[in-house]
């Protein structure tokens, strides 16, 4: 059977069953449609959040991006699982305790203000969309480049199928089709892995193949890959460019962020109990723990297979390096999507793939007649490709189809209803009409469930040129703006509702003032980045992606000192911290 | 439920958090930034070992120290009869 009719079929049968689950999983009430009616089972929780958690992004993307950074992208790799042990421990059980429906109801009710819901949702909303758009885009790649079919269509039936099961089914209906599309993805992940590391190790395990002998040559696959990198003028792979504190910073602020993504957070409002919650965050995390875990690893075999088509002999020799009329099909294939270019700029007929930006590598190069870098990989299809590279039976390219599009498709539901829940409930339910009916939110947050679909779809059909850098400021303002007075608002009953405000504008504007002064957002008409982005013109030496740790100080510090200023919060707010702090009901006498 | 008993909970639970999050900055911060490179002299299999902290032990550890946490976490809770159902 052709690769394209068996891609079909899998992706096909995959989302008759998220359909399905839908179907069977449909919200009868609110409570169903924000908070899955608290009904959930910590391990099947752990593992919609899994889904939930990883997207388009870690599926496709992250394991390139590591084989390309080396040590560099292990602040992706701790920053985006540290951030549950401190979810863990600070956040999901006493937000479950709170036992209502989303994250700026948490922070309207603590503070007892309308004005810190409008601050949070304003900051959820932001960060939802930036993902979301991501996500449409990702599913829009799988589309085209598996089922051969235009990137609008594709956009199109995603949307569609997202339409379904969020729309109907609301958290309830999502959280079973994320497990589903956990299994689906974590599948599609770890089989090419497995290939790949007997291939090149004869370790059928990715984790220990990392750390194992390349088969036949006696050598450790990190060491031989150190040396075949720097041999092309390219930095050692496990030893990293990037400053010490910027890397700490980056790490710091992911990890935070993480804690303070809202898709994420809600996750935990849908077990029945606070020790579901706390159990349900280690699931999590081992369910992600399998993909992170296993990433690194495809990463450093995926980087050292690609050197190694290109590099056919010893480097610098005249034969060393591939003809491009041999080039294996996969090559082909990849770079009739322009996801690989290859531009034979000494006109050798040959691929010349080394750093051509390294001054101190430059005098090699000129002494071998190469005259720049010839091959530009995308990073993306290195897991893409990956089952091509090793030559994998069809029935695996095309599980990796169906497994990039549950990825992308799990994460953006989520965000879709984080979304539909600040509009019906915060904004609808909260402030502008108190007195609706449950029927009438219940509708309320279905229309914005579709409307946010057809929001983030027209964004992945047509991303803005900054999707890809706000993903940084979205980390950064979720660790800036919300997760300081979650947590203050948990373990201080000082911090009132002056200090919460006034914390959450400092943080989100120094944050936001930053990455624009840097990066440039959304003030590119007025002439935006004005400042150079390298490292020496950096506050600390630390990057726009690593700011929103001090954002994050900065958000501390003034809502503690605000709050000393001012009144301390009412007492029955004080009352309800203490509530908050234990699992069982208890009656508090002083 | 008076204000001791309620005061020598929360002490007990803000311990447990502290340790955990010790060991969480040390795997993390600690062995797989701040000294990269003097655990990177030692040699586990194919792997230097503060690389490894970095790309895979940090990980490992997150994951051991949730569970760990839960666990400790439901029998203060019972010892201080504030445990559910």
């Amino acid at each position: 059977m052709s690769l394209q009719s068996l891609t079909y079929i899998v992706v096909g049968l995959s989302f008759a069953l998220y359909i399905g689950i839908a179907i069977w999983s449909r919200a009868h009430n609110t409570r169903d449609f924000y908070i899955a009616g608290k009904g959930v089972s910590p391990l099947a929780n752990g593992m919609a959040t899994a889904a939930d958690w990883m997207s388009a992004a870690s599926f496709i993307s992250m394991a390139g991006l590591i084989a390309f950074l080396g040590y560099d992208g292990s602040v992706y790799l701790m920053g985006w699982t540290g951030g549950y042990v401190l979810l863990a421990l600070l956040l999901a059980p006493y937000l479950r305790k709170f036992g209502k429906f989303t994250v700026p109801e948490f922070i309207a009710e603590r503070y007892y203000s309308k004005v810190a819901r409008i601050v949070a949702v304003i900051c959820l909303i932001f960060i939802s969309f930036t993902y979301v758009a991501g996500q449409m885009r990702g599913v829009g790649i799988v589309f085209s480049r598996f089922l051969e079919v235009d990137v609008t269509v594709g956009l199109i039936i995603g949307m569609g199928i997202v339409f379904i099961y969020a729309v109907l089914g609301g958290m309830k209906g999502i959280t079973y089709t994320q497990v589903a599309q956990y299994c689906v993805l974590i599948f599609a992940y770890t089989v090419p892995a497995i290939f790949i590391a007997i291939q090149i190790t004869g370790n059928p395990i990715p984790q220990f193949a990392f750390g194992s002998e390349i088969v036949g040559s006696g050598s450790a696959l990190l060491d031989k890959l150190d040396d075949i990198v720097t041999s092309l003028g390219f930095h050692q792979y496990t030893s990293g460019t990037k400053s010490r504190i910027d890397v700490f910073c980056i790490t710091l602020a992911l990890m935070v962020g993480t804690a303070g993504l809202p898709h994420v957070i809600v996750r935990f409002f849908t077990v029945p109990r606070v020790r579901d919650a706390r159990i349900s965050a280690g699931w999590a995390l081992l369910f992600i723990a399998i993909l992170y875990t296993t990433a690194p690893a495809v990463g450093s075999m995926a980087r050292y297979n690609l050197i190694n088509t290109i590099q056919t002999g010893d480097v610098g020799t005249e034969d060393g390096n591939l003809a491009y009329e041999e080039r294996p099909d996969w090559f082909d294939t990849w770079e009739q999507t322009g996801l690989v270019v290859f531009d034979d700029k000494n006109g050798d007929g040959r691929v010349q793939y080394y750093d051509d930006t390294n001054p101190s590598f430059a005098p090699q190069a000129e002494k071998y007649g190469w005259q720049g870098n010839e091959l530009t990989v995308d990073r993306d299809i290195m897991v893409l490709a990956n089952p091509e590279i090793a030559g994998l039976p069809n029935w695996v390219i095309a599980l990796v189809a169906a497994g990039g599009i549950a990825a992308a498709l799990s994460t953006a539901a989520g965000l879709l209803l984080v979304i539909s829940a600040a509009v019906s409930h915060d904004l609808i339910k909260g402030i502008i009409a108190p007195e609706i009916s449950e029927k009438h939110e219940l509708r309320a947050g279905r229309i914005a469930a579709a409307f946010a679909i057809l929001v983030a779809g027209y964004l992945g059909f047509d991303p803005p040129g900054w999707v890809a850098q706000v993903v940084a400021f979205a980390f950064g303002l979720a660790a800036a703006s919300l997760f300081p007075v979650i947590l203050l608002g948990i373990f201080s009953k000082r911090v009132n509702r002056e200090g919460a405000i006034a914390g959450m504008l400092t943080g989100l504007t120094f944050t936001y003032g930053y990455i624009e002064f840097f990066k440039g957002l959304f003030l590119k008409w007025a002439g935006a980045p004005w400042g150079v982005n390298t490292a020496e013109h950096w506050f600390l030496g630390i990057s726009p992606e690593g700011i929103g740790v001090i954002g994050m100080s900065l958000n501390f510090i003034v809502a503690i000192a605000v709050s000393s200023m001012t009144r301390p919060p009412p007492e029955h707010i004080q009352h309800m911290v203490e509530q908050l702090r234990v699992p069982r009901h208890v009656e508090i006498d002083q | 439920m008076n204000n001791d008993k309620r005061l020598a909970y929360w002490r007990a639970n803000l311990r447990l958090v502290a340790l955990c999050l010790v060991v969480w900055f040390v795997c993390s911060f600690g062995f797989g930034i701040l000294f990269v490179e003097q655990l990177n002299s030692i040699r586990i299999g194919g792997f230097q070992l503060g690389f490894w902290f970095a790309q895979q032990g940090s990980i490992y550890i997150f994951v051991l120290l949730i569970f760990f946490y839960a666990w400790r976490m439901n029998r203060i809770d019972r010892e201080h009869d504030v445990h559910e159902d």
